[in-house]
């Protein structure tokens, strides 16, 4: 059994500190009834007021779910596929091109996947606006989905495959049946990444987003360019929040999920 | 049939649009400055036919490479980008390191909340998280409060703007990437190990350095390579804590894109960006092939 040394604890206090005091104090001002950002004036949900009143924010807010659901959903799909493709398919032409083109975007510098997407779509005359933004974040977020879930696949026994094959189900139904509900947790949390990579996205979006369409970080960006503000904060503390919501739910979900298969597994034993 | 298909839309979806845009950065960068919409010239005219094409690529040049070489400002850039990556990697790694440690030594129950504590700032806005630190190291910020509050400085100090702000933005904003490989190559490492090397007289400073630290080796190379390649090209870090002297590449190619609208030089920039980005791109993939081999 390990303890904490008063070095480890030290280290990890720090550490956490570090990670999360900054936002802590975000956090904390952005209940400020000041104006100015870093003097105090009391407590204050004004600017939670203000925000939900800015009527720009709220349309940027819903553009940026659209892309972000819908963007991840295709990327899903795509990077099911392309990772069932990379673990399963075996030797194809050109083999060597496509896991390059799946590992390219995790590494490519941000600036340069915004600037090629956008000389693409002026080359073919495609309207930039809420359709060229998830056509670009489909296309980098289905790499990050297709590494999550080729990682689980790699791991995961083929005799079972196999045997649902034997029994006669169709290629289809094998996946669909035996296939997919194994891989499923990858896939939920490919999705999960997904998603909270296209939320996130700003250069990216600058570069493919038309003045047709902006996306809540663009907003944002824009807004902080001019210095730090109350608004800011408040709406930078309603992000985290549901942030911290969602993972925590999540994290339980599968704590407790884990807890029920032991449970059982042990039950099983017993019988 | 069905394989073909499956493999297809994938492959389709990825050519069309991963490489061919990267094809038309490249081809661009060979072309020139245009007054005119698209802002460069030649563009390919199909109509024409064969003639076309000849005189499309006939007037392909490096000419924007050239320039490149001429302007001290873009090798500056360069230069300064892999800087200040090199400097705020080895930060990260100062800082990393000893929260991997603590974790990989924490007791067994209390190592998936800290997990998650580290993944958590993951899911959270990178722009936000930026933003955080603008309030804080601005001369009437957090920091400078405390600091003359505490009576240790009497003018405040000039932290927003400059290097240094771009520095702690990069170690706080990578850090996660910093600590996950080395905390996971220090959790799988035999105790017995440290036990044998203390048996063996050594103390435990020397155990470290002679045992753990080289036992962690691959996770401090995987995490520097995590934390050097995207910092190489980052963009919003410098743009919003650094200041009108810091230099990174990732802004150049932004605002020459953005504010001089020179479409064909932003692309050579682009392209030098990823020529200098394959050395290290190469090398991590290696070491990350070596270690699984080694774990196979």
């Amino acid at each position: 059994m390990r303890r904490f040394t008063w070095f480890n604890a030290t280290s990890l206090t720090l550490g956490f500190a570090f990670l999360y005091l900054p936002m802590v104090i975000l956090i904390v001002y952005s209940f400020n009834d000041s104006k100015l950002v870093t003097v105090w004036a009391g407590f204050s949900t004004k600017w939670y007021g203000t925000l939900l009143q800015n009527e720009a924010f709220l349309d940027a807010a819903w553009v940026t779910l659209q892309v972000a659901v819908i963007s991840s959903t295709i990327a899903t799909v795509l990077g099911t596929m392309a990772a069932y493709v990379l673990v399963r398919a075996g030797r194809f032409a050109g083999r060597t091109l496509f896991s390059g083109m799946i590992y390219a975007p995790l590494v490519m510098p941000e600036v340069i996947t915004g600037l090629s997407l956008l000389l693409l779509f002026i080359g073919i005359g495609l309207d930039r606006g809420v359709l060229t933004i998830i056509l670009a974040h489909t296309t980098f977020s289905m790499c990050y989905v297709s590494v999550v879930v080729s990682s689980r696949l790699v791991s995961f026994d083929r005799s079972l495959e196999e045997a649902a094959l034997d029994l006669g189900c169709t290629a289809m139904e094998a996946f669909r049946l035996v296939t997919l509900p194994i891989i499923a947790p990858a896939v939920i949390s490919g999705w999960l990444l997904a998603f909270t990579l296209s939320l996130d996205d700003l250069v990216i979006a600058s570069f493919t987003a038309g003045p047709s369409a902006t996306t809540l970080p663009i907003k944002i960006w824009s807004s902080i360019r001019l210095g730090v503000s109350p608004e800011i904060n408040a709406l930078s503390t309603l992000l985290i929040a549901i942030v911290a919501v969602g993972v925590i739910t999540a994290s339980l979900i599968t704590k407790r999920a884990a807890l029920r298969q032991e449970a059982e597994e042990r039950a099983a034993e017993r019988a | 049939m069905r394989r073909v298909a499956l493999i297809a839309v994938p492959y389709l979806w990825l050519l069309a649009l991963f490489l061919v845009p990267f094809i038309i950065v490249l081809k661009i960068s060979l072309s020139d400055y245009a007054l005119s919409i698209p802002p460069y010239s030649p563009t390919l005219d199909l109509t024409t036919g064969w003639e076309g094409i000849k005189s499309f690529f006939g007037s392909l040049d490096f000419e924007n490479f050239t320039f490149l070489t001429t302007d001290d400002l873009y090798w500056k850039a360069y230069l300064s980008s892999v800087k200040i990556a090199v400097i705020a990697t080895f930060c990260t790694l100062l800082v990393g390191y000893p929260i991997a440690y603590g974790m990989a030594n924490a007791p067994d129950h209390w190592r998936p909340t800290l997990m998650m504590l580290v993944i958590l700032p993951f899911w959270t806005s990178f722009l936000i998280r930026v933003y955080s630190w603008m309030g804080i190291l601005s001369t009437e910020g957090y920091l400078n409060q405390l600091l003359i509050g505490m009576g240790l400085i009497s003018e405040p100090l000039m932290i927003l703007n400059t290097n240094t702000a771009v520095y702690i933005g990069i170690v706080y904003t990578y850090l996660p990437f910093m600590i996950l490989p080395i905390y996971s190559t220090l959790e799988r490492m035999d105790a017995s190990l440290l036990e044998a090397a203390e048996d063996l007289g050594c103390s435990r400073m020397q155990a470290f350095w002679l045992v753990t630290f080289p036992l962690s080796r691959n996770g401090i190379i995987a995490g520097c390579f995590l934390v050097f390649i995207p910092t190489i090209g980052e963009f919003v870090i410098p743009a919003l804590l650094g200041g009108s002297d810091t230099l990174m590449i990732g802004k150049v190619l932004w605002e020459e894109f953005f504010n001089n609208r020179d479409w064909p030089v932003a692309s050579a920039v682009a392209v030098i960006l990823l020529l200098i980005l394959i050395v290290p791109i190469i090398l991590f993939q290696r070491n990350e092939q070596k270690q699984r081999e080694a774990e196979e």
